[in-house]
């Protein structure tokens, strides 16, 4: 291997990687809603010199921008975690159609595994549908190499150009060669064409002809493109591959031979049949979906895939060899332990605001957002979960199904950045269709599960400029909503009394809870108290146990242990609070009755 | 320990600053002259949850996930984690463990126990044990976030890298204002490993 000069070598993350392929591309303007694990894609955009960066209130809009953009004649970038391609899966089907001036690449970034998501989608079947080219790295490396080749191919096929990356890809680091800034030779301005950018049914219907030619023309690419190779080795075992999934093959049969794609759509027919010619068995190793399998037995060609390597959850060298070698060796995780799941971090707002909601017994609709976590026990306050704004219409629709029975058992719970992203318009309908369900809007003033980024809602953008800050209030009343009360979460007293009015109110409503996520600067820069249980008065009741914040730690005892701590013999433990994570929320205290929780002197 | 190719396996608790101590590391490995590639998991499965960062160097490496079985360290941030993924371990391999407990939510909430005789368990998996108090090195130095530098400097002990790259890294991937106490924390770590053994 040929070492490049040492000082251009780095290491980055996929998601840098793609990041700076994208200045390296000379991409201009670039757009998207954060969603893991495509996030840092543009947080890492954002600090190159001369680009314009933002988050945009959705994925569907961050696509209209970046196709905007490359209409003006500039290169463009809009990116997004898997399931937003569904959000922005109605330009993306028609952008198709119309083309690009200045290139326009779409990132997709999926998720096997679900590490941060509610499905594990496989967005190569959008490259099918969308009759979009799509180019799928398998390490830092190429992440960076095919982001900029993915803007070249973009403008001389003149189609958007999907870059598909996942989990493995995105959030891990390998090496990089950095490269020159090149760009593109168009002059930015708009050309009026309508045959090209009016897609009335006549244009339309020309375009798809001229989508169909394209696609075949990236056919022929295809069989060309470098970045799908042939790597003989020993002809008994032969594997196609792509992604992240090359590297497990790499690792788990060095010597094998194997073709390795790094175009998922269109295909190289022509470079699989010569492959699948040179080998005795062949094997499709793909995470997910029998996408490559299916391309290479409808061209007749026996191969084994999703019998042997799994549909579900991500791969890895030992699911890879284990499904084609049988074997795997020995792997004996120590047995019942307790787990460690995720859980609402100390301070959060969002729990004061669940353990109220608990005593209602109502049926809670949830959203996307790390008050999802509040699912979890002990807090156990959410009855769905679905996808970005689903909990309003979802809440709606139990009402329209129970009637005058829905009353004061549905509520939906949404962030701020969710609702701004798609709550908007099935609070419209709850208003234009004569409901009354209550609506919670979670506003902690940041787009918090991403790793806080800023939303409309902030005041702040991407470039870390001001901006006018949406008024959620001002905005809930103006589609039609009458009672819009804010109230503080950590005031359970209040957020309770609140509750309990506008839940059984007979008129839509919407309550806003806002509270600062406790992961802002500016919140942990604040001077913050901290909190500690007094031994000698906790009764070992449990009732700060049931907010299951982090910091708040039960101490279990046995008789004799009991006693010792002067308690009755009965009492089979007490509180303690961790003072290194109490956050000084002030939540926990007023639950005690006995007095036993108080601010800890210095 | 001391080879042209090796996994280093990070575990604890989202917050105890896993990912900023493998950043560190893998810096540290190209600017030896390695080839590194490392694995981490962000957004849902941080707040407060098992974090794990799989980190790979060699002269060339293809998977950026270690395999279970084939870990040559360690490197723990919490004792029960280094229980749960003690399997990641190779026979001979070695364990870094910081010897601080923070309670998963069924036992915080009293439902579970916090497992016992963690220790001896671990001893079952590696001759190889190092169990350091790096939270106590950390508090001497009025900074409990830099548990992780701690940390990155007790494994370096077990890892074939001089000094100086660990020192650079820490300067080219922190900012400036914090990198001495960083460097404190590192050498911190380092000298809680110097005179000890196996199995103490």
């Amino acid at each position: 291997m040929s070492v490049p000069a040492r000082e251009k070598i780095v290491l980055l993350s996929g998601n840098e990687a793609i990041a700076r392929g994208a200045y390296e591309a000379g991409v201009t303007v670039a757009s998207a809603y954060p969603g893991t694990p495509s996030t840092e894609i543009l947080e890492n955009f954002a600090r190159y010199e001369g680009v314009y960066a933002e988050w945009a209130p959705n994925e569907k809009v961050s696509v209209e921008v970046a196709h905007g953009a490359s209409m003006a004649g500039v290169r463009a970038l809009a990116v997004m975690k898997h399931v937003g391609v569904n959000v922005a899966a109605d330009p993306i089907f028609t952008a198709s159609y119309t083309g690009v001036r200045g290139g326009f690449v779409i990132v997709t970034a999926d998720d096997p595994e679900l590490h941060s998501s509610q499905n594990e989608q496989d967005n190569r079947h959008y490259a099918v549908a969308a009759k979009i080219p799509m180019l799928e790295p398998s390490d830092s490396w190429e992440a960076k190499e095919f982001t900029r080749l993915a803007f070249d191919i973009s403008e001389k096929y003149d189609t958007p150009v999907f870059l598909r990356s996942t989990t493995r890809i995105s959030h891990a680091t390998g090496a990089v060669r950095l490269g020159e800034v090149s760009g593109t030779s168009l002059t930015p301005g708009f050309v009026r064409d309508p045959a090209k950018w009016v897609m009335l049914p006549d244009n339309a219907r020309r375009r798809h002809v001229i989508v169909e030619e394209r696609m075949r023309a990236l056919a022929t690419f295809a069989e060309e493109f470098d970045g799908n190779r042939i790597e003989w080795g020993e002809r008994d075992l032969g594997v196609i591959t792509a992604g992240v999934s090359y590297q497990y093959v790499r690792e788990a049969f060095p010597d094998a031979s194997v073709l390795k794609l790094g175009m998922a759509h269109p295909l190289p027919s022509r470079l699989i049949r010569e492959f699948a010619a040179g080998v005795s068995r062949l094997v499709v190793v793909e995470e997910l979906d029998p996408h490559i399998e299916t391309h290479v037995k409808a061209l007749g060609v026996a191969v084994q895939g999703k019998e042997i390597i799994p549909i579900t959850g991500e791969l890895s060298t030992r699911i890879v060899r284990e499904g084609i070698a049988g074997e795997a060796g020995p792997m004996r995780p120590a047995e019942g332990l307790p787990g460690r799941p995720p859980n609402l971090c100390p301070g959060c707002p969002h729990r004061g605001l669940f353990y109220v909601l608990n005593k209602f017994k109502v049926t809670v609709t949830g959203d996307i957002g790390c008050y999802t976590l509040a699912a979890l026990p002990p807090l156990g306050g959410m009855d769905t979960c679905i996808c970005m704004g689903a909990s309003i219409g979802n809440a709606f629709g139990i009402e329209k199904a129970l009637g005058k029975a829905a009353l004061g058992k549905v509520v939906a719970v949404i962030g701020d950045s969710t609702f701004i992203h798609s709550g908007i318009t099935p609070l419209i309908d709850i208003v234009y269709n004569r409901g009354f369900s209550t609506v919670i809007i979670l506003d902690n003033r940041t787009t918090a599960m991403t790793g806080a980024q800023e939303n409309p809602a902030t005041g702040r953008t991407l470039m870390d400029e001001p901006a006018r800050r949406l008024d959620l209030a001002a905005l809930c009343r103006a589609v039609g909503v009458d009672h819009v009360y804010t109230v503080n979460p950590h005031d359970m007293v209040r957020t309770e009394a609140v509750l309990k009015r506008e839940l059984f109110r007979e008129e839509p409503s919407v309550i806003i809870t806002e509270a600062p996520c406790v992961l802002l600067p500016e919140h942990r820069r604040k001077k913050r108290p901290v909190y500690e249980v007094i031994t000698d008065l906790c009764t070992g009741c449990m009732a700060c146990s049931k907010l299951g914040c982090p910091a708040i730690e039960w101490v279990p005892f046995i008789p004799a242990e009991a006693v010792a701590a002067g308690k009755k013999e009965s009492q089979k433990g007490m509180a303690r609070i961790n003072p290194l994570l109490c956050d000084g929320c002030n939540q926990c205290p007023p639950l005690c009755k006995f007095q036993a929780i108080l601010e800890k002197k210095e | 320990m001391k080879q042209a190719r090796g996994n280093v396996f990070l575990a604890g608790v989202g917050g105890q600053g896993i990912l900023l101590a493998s950043e560190v590391l893998g810096e540290a490995f190209l600017l030896g002259g390695y080839d590194v590639k490392k694995s981490e998991v962000h957004g849902m499965a941080q707040r407060g949850g098992a974090v794990t960062t799989h980190l790979r160097y060699g002269p060339k490496v293809f998977s950026p996930l270690i395999e279970p079985g084939t870990a040559d360290l360690l490197v723990a941030f919490e004792k029960l984690e280094a229980l749960r993924f003690a399997h990641f371990l190779k026979p001979d391999g070695a364990a870094v463990v910081n010897a601080q407990e923070i309670m998963p939510p069924s036992v915080a909430t009293g439902r579970e126990r916090y497992p016992e005789r963690i220790e001896e368990r671990l001893a079952e998996v590696t001759p190889n044990l190092y169990l350091i108090d790096a939270l106590a090195a950390a508090l001497s130095l009025r900074e409990v976030r830099a548990v992780n530098m701690v940390m990155v400097g007790a494994a370096s002990q077990l890892l074939p890298l001089p000094e100086e790259c660990y020192l650079r890294a820490l300067r080219e991937r922190l900012p400036e204002r914090v990198v001495e106490v960083n460097g404190e924390a590192f050498r911190a770590g380092r000298a809680l490993m110097a005179p000890r053994e196996a199995g103490r």
